[in-house]
Parts: structure tokens; C-alpha cells; sequence
């Protein structure tokens, strides 16, 4: 009896709701922590870039339109899905990080529940970060923070997992759209986790995934002028690069910061916006 | 000088002047810097004018600070900051801010009308808003300096250290109050840089600074130009920038920054549009129309320069519009009762101009307050133009100026598509009966501040800032203290 054959998976990137491979046919190898082949992971464009901005604007739209309460369920949803495939999730972990099993399921397992920690955020975050201002004079005042709109995230270059979770589950609970470039060495739970977005009820588009050459692609996202906000955490070397192109069209940027434990929300702050009514009161 | 006389049943009425006296605001010949709790000499730096705009006489000269300069007062911030300011209770630094409120308050008569002469505002602005929202803001900051672990932002939100901070010629006391208050209450201490053209109130604040006692270093005011507000984004001994300006200059402040761990804020421009659905009330949306772009001469970062109206109700407001335009009364700014006073410069002059001219070239339709105008000083009558289009440049770009852009819409999603088609996003009005219409609208809009059936009201609990190209960071309210907290 011979050993049966696996069958071996493709890793497209996630756009639009979608598996793509990249629109310029383009592919690169991506091995394990030891070194062996792992998959030839598509390599996505500036063109996919754009196109991945274009499919973020429609989406966050309705994104933003639904209940807190629905997006809540929604988030919630994909840390139901990714329970499902933990152990999937934990060979890729253990593959591209080169943990051991053990620190693998643990690292999945924080991930998935910060999935459910910023799922909790949805319904909340009006409440805590919003309220009623007491102005002097005849008029309800209210602040709400809103959603900066489409966020670029430069993924975490050595955290494949939860470096990934971070970085786009704080901006999609507060409304936002995402484009996120994978970790470039280390894509594949990334790209898994976001395969499981497209069976958890998220509006095709809300959070785009591209692996590739992050020097190539993220100066795109840097300059694309339709994206509101950045997260430079994977950036490394292009860090400043990346925040001085993005004054171009006066993005949020966020930058990690070594006392950032003190303050779990300061990625989550920098991608909203207040936006504040004044009605009129009278009879 | 103009003609006031509205035609009634019983003849004419008119207006006779009621001038502010202009001796009010005892301002000194020359001023130096406001460096470490004294005023330099004035001898020790190249002097400039100010100039009042109504009349194009020198008010004073001031002094143009050096990146020396600018290095001394980041100095003795960081001094007061290390030795003073950081480690006293926040009950005691509020204490400091109570006190400033009350003395803005006690020459409040004062600082209108330096304002006015320095700045052309008509003295009933300054004298109803500008200084007294400046002392609101200290009273209110003052209020949080001992309770921030209740702000939202953990405990014990540590202050980021010295704050430079660059502020506009439109609203010169008010922005200082804005920058100042927050980065007090938050434990800052800072640096602070008024326009070229507006620079005395700030220093008739750094007198009142003195009269408080607050401690030596905690707030130094340099004046001085472009250059002088370049040295201090540039000071490697700063922690913060704050800006408000336009957006080409923000652009560079934040492009200057990138690379650096200063913490950034940005008030920048804006293309408000003004929305009038066909239920809203007629007599109270002219007069919103009105204040949302004669307000302070249009010098108004969050104007409602695009007024969209709906289709149905269009000839109506714009006739009405234009018959309260003639009534306006445009003179000298320390007349209590002129409605618009002096543009604040020759070169800001030179702009509105040139942009109403691109108006004309573009084919929208101008019509201009027939009021007369004195004729020293910077004046621009009133201005409004009707058929325009979303592509016209007077419908995209800042003018920052008298002049009104008239769009229509049909639908409450065309009166949405066509407010959010701007690559600002500062503020809204939105005029409407129906409340339901006016937050379904409201929701809608990529803006940081709605005002719905009013426009262009301010106050220290209400966050204000813009989405988009008009920057970000809140100022006022809880919200506005996260711009001065390492959080």
C-alpha cells in the first residue's frame, strides 16, 4: 500500500470576497521557518493594490451602514470560523514562525480571542470613545466617532498571526474597510485567517489581503490617495518612508511604539474620527 | 460710508456710527519675545509691523524671532517642564488656568479691541466670541488638569513633554486659547507661535501670563514669520507639533515630521457645504447662510462656503439671499454695529480677488453687495455666485473670503454625494424641519462637525477638528486632550 498523496493548496489573495491570483500572473516562493518549500504564494501588483482600494470603498460603505450590533455579530462570526480551523491555522503558525506545536496553538488561540475582544468593541467604542458635550446654549451636542474610511495595513513582519489580528481587527470594529499587505516571508496564516472572513458574512471587500514584495507595495498604499489611513507596523526599514508619503494626501498613520501595552486602544483611536452634531433645541 | 437706510412704511432708518474707542487696547511701540516669563528687549531682534488692516496704519512692531530665538524658548519649556510643571499636583496647575480665565475676562474690553484693530474682525465678534470662548477654554481645560485619570485614556495619561504650537490669523486669541489651555491641563509646557499679521493679542496674553504668576518658561511666545514656525517644527527638543493653517502647510508640517516621534496634530482647511432642504425655515436658513460665510469676513476655516440648496426652494433663497447680502453693513471694524469688517492682509486681499476672478473666467454668475468700501485699508463687498458647478475651482477650492458658491440638488443622496465631493471634510450645516431627514444627512457626511438649523457655533466641550484633507486631531472637549497625552 502506498501513502496516499496530499493534496496541496494554492494561496490566492484575498480581494474582494475573493481568491485571486495576481492580476500581473506573478508568484513567489515562500518557504517554512526551516527552510523547505511551503507554496508559491501569488505576488500581487500595484494594479491589485488599486484594484483591492476600489473593492474597500464600496464595501466600507456598507460595512459602516450596518448595525454596530450586526458587525459585532460578524467579527464574531470569524472567530467562530477560525475556531474551526485551528489546526490548520496552528501548522501554518508553527511552519512560518518556527514554534513549537505547543507555542503555536497558543499563539493561535490569543489570536482568535483578540478576534473577540475587538468583536465586543463594535457596539462600544461609540459609547466610550463618543458622548454628549453640555455646550452653553440651546442646543444638543453629541460626538461619535466614525470611521476614517479605508486603512492600509503594512502587517507585522515577524508575527504572521497575531501581528496580522491587530492590525485589522481594530480598524474593521470601528467601521473601517482594510487593504493588508501579509507579512512578506510569513503570509500564509494570514492568508488562511482572511480565507475564513469570506465564509463569515463580512461584505466582499471589507478586508483585502495581498502577499508580495512589501517594498514594492506598500509605498502604493502609502501614496493611493482613495486610502485614509496607515499602519506602518510591518514596515521596517521603509517606516519613515512610508509616513512621509502619506502626508502627501494627510493620512492617519500609525506607528507602533514600545509603551503601546499601556494604551490597547491607540491603533483602534487613530482610525476613527470625532464627528460632532449640533441640533438645535425648541419648541 | 455705506449706505444703511433700509425703506420701510416709515422712511428711512439707518444706523449713525458707534465707534469702540481704539486707545482701549494700550498697546505698547515695539514688543520683544515672550521668553521665560519676560518680555525680551525689543532692541535685541529685527523688527516688523503689524499692520490694522482697516486702515493699513502700523500698530506696533513686534519682534522676528530667530531659530536662536526659537531654540531659547524650547529651552526654557523644557526647563519649566523638568523642573516645574510636570511634577506640580494638577489641582495646583489648575489653578494656574482658573486664574488665566478670570484675567482674560477682567481685560476682556481690552483684548477686543486689540483684536479687531490687529485682525479687522468687526468688534461685535470680537467681543462677543473670540474672547469670551477664549476664557471659556481655560475655565473648562482648567477643570480637567486634576482629574485626567477620568478622561478615557488610562491612568495617570502622562503629558508629552514641550509643545510647539503654530496657530492661524483668523481667530489669533481664540486659537492660542485652543492650543494653550489642553496642553496645559494635560501637563505640557510650550511653545507658541502667532501669525505674521496678527501677533498682539497673544503678546497682551503673555501679559496676562505674568499677572497670573504662572511659573517662568511654562508658556514662551514667539512671533515671527514662516521661518520662525519652520525652526520650531524642526527643534529636535520638541515633542509635539500642533498646526492649524492651511492644508498645503500642514502637508509640509507633516511631511517634516514623518521620520520624527513628534506627536502631530492638524487643523486644516475646508469647503464647508451648507445644505437647505425646501422644509427648512426660510427666515432662519438666510441668516444661517449668512453666518456661515460672512462670519469674520469668510476668514473661516470651517465656513459654509457651498451653500447646496434644493431645487424647489432655489430662486426663493437665493432672492432673499441676495437682498440680505445689500444689508450687510461692511466698514470699520470698531464700529459695533458693522456686520464685516477688513480682510486681513494685502495678500489675503490679492487671493479672494484673484479667486473671484477664476469664478467669472469659469462661467458661475457673480453678484456683489453694492455696499461702499472706505478706501484705505483691505475690503472685499460681499460676494456671491450662483450657477456653479462641482467642477468650478470656486466650488473646490478654499477662498477663505466673502464669497459664496450657489449649488442645487433634487435628492437628499444628491445633496450627500454633492456635499462629500470635496477632498476636505472640516464642517456641514444642514437645514431641515425634519429630524429624522437631518441625522439620516448627518450620518452621512464625511465631516468633523455637523451643525444642524445653525452654523458656526463653537464651544470648549465641543470637539472640533476635520476628516480627510482639513487634518485630525479634536480640539475641545474630553477628546481634545488626547492631542496632549502620550496615549
Amino acid at each position: 500500500m502506498s501513502e496516499r498523496l496530499d493534496v496541496l493548496k494554492t494561496y490566492k489573495l484575498v480581494l474582494n470576497g475573493a481568491f485571486a491570483r495576481s492580476e500581473s500572473g506573478r508568484s513567489y516562493e515562500v518557504t517554512a521557518a526551516d527552510g523547505s518549500f511551503l507554496a508559491n504564494a501569488a505576488q500581487a501588483s500595484r494594479k491589485d493594490v488599486r484594484d483591492a482600494v476600489v473593492a474597500a470603498r464600496a464595501a466600507q460603505i456598507t460595512w459602516w451602514r450596518a448595525t454596530a450590533y450586526n458587525r459585532g455579530q460578524v467579527m464574531y462570526r470569524w472567530a467562530e470560523m477560525a475556531e474551526g480551523r485551528r489546526s490548520e491555522l496552528v501548522a501554518h503558525v508553527k511552519w512560518a514562525e518556527g514554534l513549537t506545536t505547543r507555542a503555536a496553538q497558543r499563539s493561535v488561540a490569543r489570536a482568535i480571542d483578540r478576534i473577540v475582544w475587538y468583536a465586543g468593541w463594535t457596539d462600544k467604542a461609540s459609547q466610550v470613545l463618543g458622548g454628549a458635550n453640555p455646550v452653553a446654549g440651546p442646543y444638543f451636542n453629541f460626538s461619535v466617532p466614525v470611521p476614517s474610511g479605508i486603512v492600509g495595513v503594512v502587517a507585522p513582519q515577524e508575527s504572521s498571526l497575531e501581528g496580522f489580528v491587530e492590525a485589522v481587527a481594530a480598524p474593521l470594529c470601528v467601521g473601517n474597510a482594510v487593504v493588508a499587505l501579509a507579512s512578506e516571508r510569513r503570509p500564509t496564516p494570514a492568508l488562511v485567517l482572511a480565507e475564513v472572513t469570506v465564509t463569515s458574512d463580512f461584505p466582499g471587500g471589507v478586508l483585502n489581503v495581498l502577499s508580495g514584495r512589501t517594498g514594492e507595495l506598500a509605498a502604493h498604499l502609502a501614496t493611493h490617495e482613495d486610502v485614509d489611513g496607515l499602519d506602518v507596523s510591518g514596515g521596517g526599514e521603509w517606516s519613515d518612508e512610508l509616513a512621509l508619503r502619506g502626508a502627501g494626501s494627510i493620512k492617519r498613520v500609525y506607528r507602533p511604539r514600545a509603551h503601546d501595552a499601556d494604551t490597547p486602544l491607540r491603533r483602534l483611536r487613530t482610525f476613527v474620527e470625532t464627528t460632532t452634531v449640533w441640533h438645535t433645541m425648541g419648541q | 460710508m455705506i449706505d444703511t437706510a433700509l425703506t420701510s412704511g416709515l422712511g428711512a432708518l439707518g444706523y449713525d456710527p458707534a465707534p469702540e474707542s481704539a486707545a482701549l487696547a494700550r498697546l505698547r511701540p515695539r514688543y520683544g519675545l515672550f521668553l521665560n516669563g519676560e518680555f525680551t528687549d525689543p532692541a535685541r531682534h529685527e523688527q516688523f509691523a503689524s499692520l490694522n488692516p482697516a486702515t493699513e496704519e502700523t500698530l506696533a512692531t513686534v519682534a522676528r524671532a530667530s531659530a536662536a530665538d526659537v531654540d531659547a524658548a524650547v529651552a526654557a519649556a523644557r526647563h519649566a517642564y523638568d523642573t516645574v510643571w510636570s511634577t506640580m499636583p494638577g489641582a495646583e496647575r489648575a489653578k494656574y488656568l482658573f486664574r488665566i480665565a478670570r484675567l482674560i475676562q477682567e481685560r476682556a474690553r481690552e483684548l477686543a479691541v486689540v483684536e479687531t484693530l490687529d485682525n479687522g474682525k468687526p468688534i461685535r465678534e470680537s467681543r462677543d466670541i473670540d474672547v469670551p470662548l477664549a476664557a471659556a477654554h481655560f475655565f473648562y481645560y482648567a477643570g480637567w488638569a486634576d482629574k485626567l485619570d477620568y478622561a478615557g485614556f488610562g491612568v495617570r495619561p502622562r503629558p508629552l513633554g514641550v509643545a510647539g504650537q503654530i496657530i492661524p490669523w483668523n481667530f489669533p486669541l481664540l486659537m492660542a486659547a485652543w492650543k494653550l489651555a489642553p496642553a496645559l491641563a494635560a501637563g505640557n509646557t510650550c511653545v507658541l507661535k502667532p501669525a505674521e499679521t496678527t501677533p498682539l493679542s497673544a503678546l497682551v496674553l503673555g501679559e496676562i501670563l505674568q499677572q497670573a504668576g504662572l511659573p517662568e518658561g511654562v508658556v514662551n511666545i514667539v512671533t515671527g514669520d514662516a521661518s520662525t514656525g519652520a525652526a520650531l517644527v524642526e527643534h529636535p527638543g520638541v515633542d509635539k507639533i500642533a498646526f492649524t493653517g492651511s492644508t498645503e502647510v500642514g502637508r509640509l508640517i507633516q511631511e517634516r515630521v514623518a521620520a520624527t516621534s513628534k506627536k502631530l496634530t492638524l487643523e486644516l482647511g475646508g469647503k464647508g457645504a451648507n445644505i437647505v432642504f425646501e422644509d427648512a425655515p426660510i427666515d432662519e436658513v438666510i441668516e444661517g447662510i449668512i453666518d456661515g460665510i460672512f462670519f469674520n469676513q469668510g476668514h473661516v476655516c470651517c465656513a459654509g462656503s457651498r451653500l447646496l440648496v434644493q431645487e424647489s426652494v432655489a430662486d426663493e433663497v437665493v432672492r432673499r439671499l441676495l437682498r440680505r447680502v445689500d444689508q450687510l453693513r461692511v466698514g470699520d471694524p470698531l464700529d459695533k454695529n458693522t456686520d464685516v469688517g477688513a480682510i486681513n492682509s494685502a495678500g489675503q486681499l490679492a487671493r479672494v480677488r484673484e479667486m473671484s476672478r477664476w469664478g467669472e473666467d469659469e462661467g458661475a454668475t457673480r453678484y456683489t453687495s453694492a455696499c461702499e468700501l472706505p478706501t484705505t485699508g483691505y475690503w472685499f463687498a460681499p460676494t456671491v455666485f450662483t450657477n456653479v458647478a462641482q467642477s468650478h475651482r470656486i466650488a473646490r477650492e478654499e477662498i477663505f473670503g466673502p464669497v459664496l458658491s450657489v449649488l442645487t440638488f433634487r435628492t437628499p443622496d444628491e445633496a450627500v454625494a454633492k456635499a462629500n465631493n470635496s477632498k476636505y471634510g472640516l464642517a456641514c450645516g444642514v437645514w431641515s424641519e425634519k429630524g429624522s431627514r437631518t441625522l439620516w444627512v448627518a450620518q452621512r457626511l464625511r465631516a468633523g462637525v455637523v451643525w444642524a438649523n445653525t452654523y458656526n457655533k463653537f464651544d470648549p466641550t465641543s470637539p472640533f477638528g476635520g476628516v480627510r484633507e482639513s487634518g485630525f486631531g479634536r480640539e475641545g472637549g474630553r477628546q481634545g486632550l488626547e492631542a496632549y497625552l502620550d496615549v
